[in-house]
């Protein structure tokens, strides 16, 4: 695809990308929102989608107790029933990490990651050196996967050798502790060729997934962005034979979100992406929603949501 | 359950109030064929009749004729343009209150997935009702001088593929311009039309401003042939179009005829192409390919063929093929045994000379009548299936070297209905688009339709032009078409 990753050669290589018609791409992801899930393919789809969510807190106010609460979720969302499965990681700020990792081994918990924001998350406004001392601090507490911010500024201002050689570099100290997710904020580079370009960039300098949005900025993760993204990969996966994974982030709340993101991933990259070693939603809300249409559909109707717990 | 199989959807036909039997729709009223002659109507999903209906001999034509003769002399013809407006907002209103319904009888009588009918058909066919109903007071301002005319009685002969938009297309602005209706809905596909027959006396409407004869194509050449229609409107093949123009040549009657097409969709390197490959997909798949501005002949710049077709064949194997009730399938049935049985037939020369066929593997229902999406390469200009109309989903793929080799080929067709261009480069769109010789250019998009936008060919594509004010245009005298 590409061997010479110096900017002028990433700059020629980001140009040969066919462009992206917004209008088509918006077509095409509303058309895909109108596929029907019902009976056994929504029960398919609850139960794969639980087991995708990367369980969010990334707030000022998160304390120990709140992020322990959250591992509680993580390894048995429905307290009542044990036959749901557990989330696909759990994602916090560089600071908690040591007490989720810790607290999470303690409840039977081994199998869920840690998953930690990273590079002076969310605006990514801090020296290099800071970034991956950040990073380092994860990686030392038990991350296991590293959701790192690219330098959008860089990016807007056609310094993509920048954001090329930042994403190399938190992959090298990654190594293979972590998994390396590259959060775009798509919010910020609005346009959807820029979208493919930052995909491009993010899997040519080694993420293992690239991410749609931190949360902090709306629009995050709209149909049309994650189409994009979803065709970035399926492409790269074609020509190198390498699978990037996707993470959209960020307004998925409700369980027909979820649904719509899963018709997505199944008509663009196809069922390989249909696992959570290739697909995450990262989302705080959503769990609950899932949690709740699964009982409707084994019990028929809709519970009133003190059924699930709150985190 | 390891992979995400979608568990049949279907739309309830629960909502339909389905006879056994339909009349006639004259003079406000349902009435047998005089002859008490009926023909069935056939599921194309399942090859099975959903109902009988009359069949319209000349009586029942002179009697359809006649009453809206009278409904024109007495009523129409002389009521406030302002209150005919009132009907046609009726009407508008009454088809989206009812839209489930018309778009379940669509799809049951047509094969067409009801995805489309829901969303495509059915809406379109209220907005025509809705654009032309604004239309009905202000015909001195549509550009044609004051105090426009109307013909007097038009004979309206619509085709299978949009039975009910076909029908809005024609009945809408015919009697905004103050005109009456007779209409004969296809053959294989009446049953909207009864349906609308009934939201005609919901709404009050004068008895004898629409009337609804059902029959086949000798049905049809009554109507044509009849002295006291004033206007002919066809949509269908360019043979049947061919006929009806010798039919009336020498007579007093105005004719539009909306015909055939061979679209060419140009694909230039510059374009984006996962886009491109979508609309490729929605100009030959929409409708099972039974459209006549359908994008058949992609012409795709050589330098980028195997990228585009390898991308296209993927999404072709996406492609739903299925129960049309299913809110899942993209592509239901083919409307009769009769059309499966043209398309099987030139498909077949596309293989006897030469072309390369290649068909989305896709389980085919055992019962009625489907054909699975199909492309063919290695086409060229002189094989049949580059030249005729085959309206089915076979997409034929020819290349192009230079923009001027694009335009050539795009226009060397007896053809010219409708064009797509996909290029992300404006300059080479509207060179290209200033050059070919189609009456709708799409750019960077395919099939789509407004009520506002006149449609309609140059060549035999046909006739005149219907939508917008160049459509209104047809329906009145002293207009311009």
């Amino acid at each position: 695809m590409i061997t010479d990753f110096s900017e002028a050669s990433l700059k020629n290589f980001l140009k040969t990308l066919p462009p992206v018609d917004q209008v088509g791409a918006e077509a095409r992801a509303a058309m895909l929102a109108t596929r029907s899930i019902k009976t056994s393919s929504k029960t398919w789809a609850i139960d794969t989608a639980i087991s995708m969510v990367d369980l969010t807190t990334l707030e000022g106010a998160d304390t120990p107790g709140k992020v322990r609460a959250l591992c509680a979720k993580a390894v048995r969302p429905d307290a009542t029933d044990p036959s749901v499965p557990s989330v696909g990681a759990v994602c916090v700020y560089n600071d908690m990490v040591k007490i989720a990792r810790t607290h999470l081994d303690s409840i039977g918990g081994k199998h869920v990651p840690v998953a930690a924001v990273s590079t002076a998350f969310p605006s990514g406004r801090a020296s290099f050196a800071v970034k991956k001392q950040d990073t380092l601090d994860a990686l030392e507490n038990g991350a296991a996967e590293i959701d790192m911010v690219i330098d959008r500024g860089a990016f807007l201002s056609g310094r993509i050798g920048e954001v090329f050689e930042e994403i190399r570099a938190i992959k090298e100290l990654c190594g293979d502790k972590a998994h390396l997710k590259v959060i775009l904020e798509t919010g910020e580079l609005v346009t959807l060729d820029n979208v493919r370009k930052a995909s491009y960039l993010g899997m040519l300098a080694g993420g293992d997934f690239i991410k749609t949005s931190t949360g902090k900025v709306a629009p995050a993760a709209t149909a049309p962005v994650v189409l994009v993204m979803l065709e970035a990969v399926r492409d790269f996966y074609a020509s190198t034979g390498k699978r990037i994974g996707v993470k959209p982030a960020g307004g998925i709340r409700t369980t027909k979100d979820a649904i719509k993101q899963l018709v997505l991933v199944n008509e663009t990259a196809g069922s390989d992406w249909l696992n959570p070693q290739m697909f995450r939603i990262g989302a705080s809300a959503l769990l609950n929603d899932l949690l709740l249409q699964r009982m409707k559909m084994q019990d028929g109707y809709y519970a009133s949501p003190n059924y699930v717990t709150l985190d | 359950m390891t992979e995400f199989e979608y568990a049949p959807a279907l739309e309830s036909t629960s909502i339909l109030n389905l006879q056994s039997d339909y009349n006639l729709f004259i003079n406000g009223k349902y009435v047998p064929a005089k002859t008490g002659k009926r023909f069935p109507t056939i599921n194309p999903a399942t090859g099975e009749a959903i109902a009988n209906v009359a069949y319209a001999d000349l009586a029942d034509v002179n009697a359809a004729v006649a009453a809206a003769r009278t409904a024109y002399e007495k009523v129409w013809g002389k009521m406030p343009a302002a209150e005919r407006g009132k009907y046609l907002f009726r009407i508008a209103r009454i088809l989206q209150e009812r839209a489930r319904e018309f778009a379940v009888l669509e799809t049951l009588d047509n094969g067409k997935p009801i995805r489309e009918s829901r969303d495509t058909d059915i809406p379109l066919a209220a907005a025509h009702f809705f654009y032309h109903a604004g239309w009905a007071d202000k015909l001195d301002y549509a550009g044609l001088g004051v105090n426009p005319k109307a013909h007097g009685v038009v004979g309206q002969i619509i085709p299978w593929n949009f039975p009910m938009l076909m029908l809005a297309w024609k009945v809408a602005p015919a009697v905004a311009a103050g005109n009456t209706v007779v209409l004969k809905p296809a053959e294989t596909t009446p049953l909207t039309a009864l349906l609308f027959a009934e939201v005609c006396q919901q709404a009050g409407l004068p008895a004898g401003v629409v009337n609804i004869v059902t029959g086949d194509g000798v049905t049809g050449t009554h109507i044509v042939s009849h002295p006291d229609v004033d206007k002919i409107a066809f949509t269908g093949s360019t043979g049947v179009g061919k006929a009806i123009a010798r039919a009336v040549a020498a007579t007093k009657k105005s004719v539009t005829l909306e015909l055939g097409g061979k679209a060419a969709n140009i694909v230039y390197d510059d374009a984006a192409i996962d886009e491109a490959v979508e609309g490729i997909v929605n100009g030959i798949f929409f409708n099972q390919g039974h459209v006549c501005c359908a994008g058949s002949r992609l012409l795709v710049q050589e330098n980028i063929q195997d990228e585009v077709i390898e991308k296209l064949k993927r999404r072709m194997s996406l492609i739903r093929v299925g129960n049309p009730l299913d809110k899942n399938t993209d592509l239901g049935a083919i409307n009769s045994a009769e059309q499966l049985a043209r398309i099987t037939e030139l498909t077949s020369t596309g293989d006897a000379e030469g072309a390369e066929r290649w068909s989305a593997p896709c389980d085919l229902p055992s019962k009625g009548y489907w054909y699975a999406p199909t492309l063919f390469t290695g086409v060229s200009q002189t094989h049949r299936i580059a030249r005729e109309e085959i309206f089915g989903p076979v997409l034929s793929v020819l290349t192009f070297r230079t923009p001027a080799e694009a335009i050539e080929k795009a226009n060397n067709t007896p053809y010219g209905l409708s064009a797509g261009i996909w290029s992300e480069k404006g300059s080479k769109v509207l060179w290209t688009a200033n050059r070919l010789r189609a009456g709708v250019i799409w750019t960077n998009t395919f099939n789509k339709f407004d009520p506002a936008s006149p449609f309609g060919g140059y060549k035999e594509s046909g006739w005149g032009r219907e939508g917008g004010r160049h459509g209104l245009a047809a329906y009145l005298k002293g207009g311009k078409n």
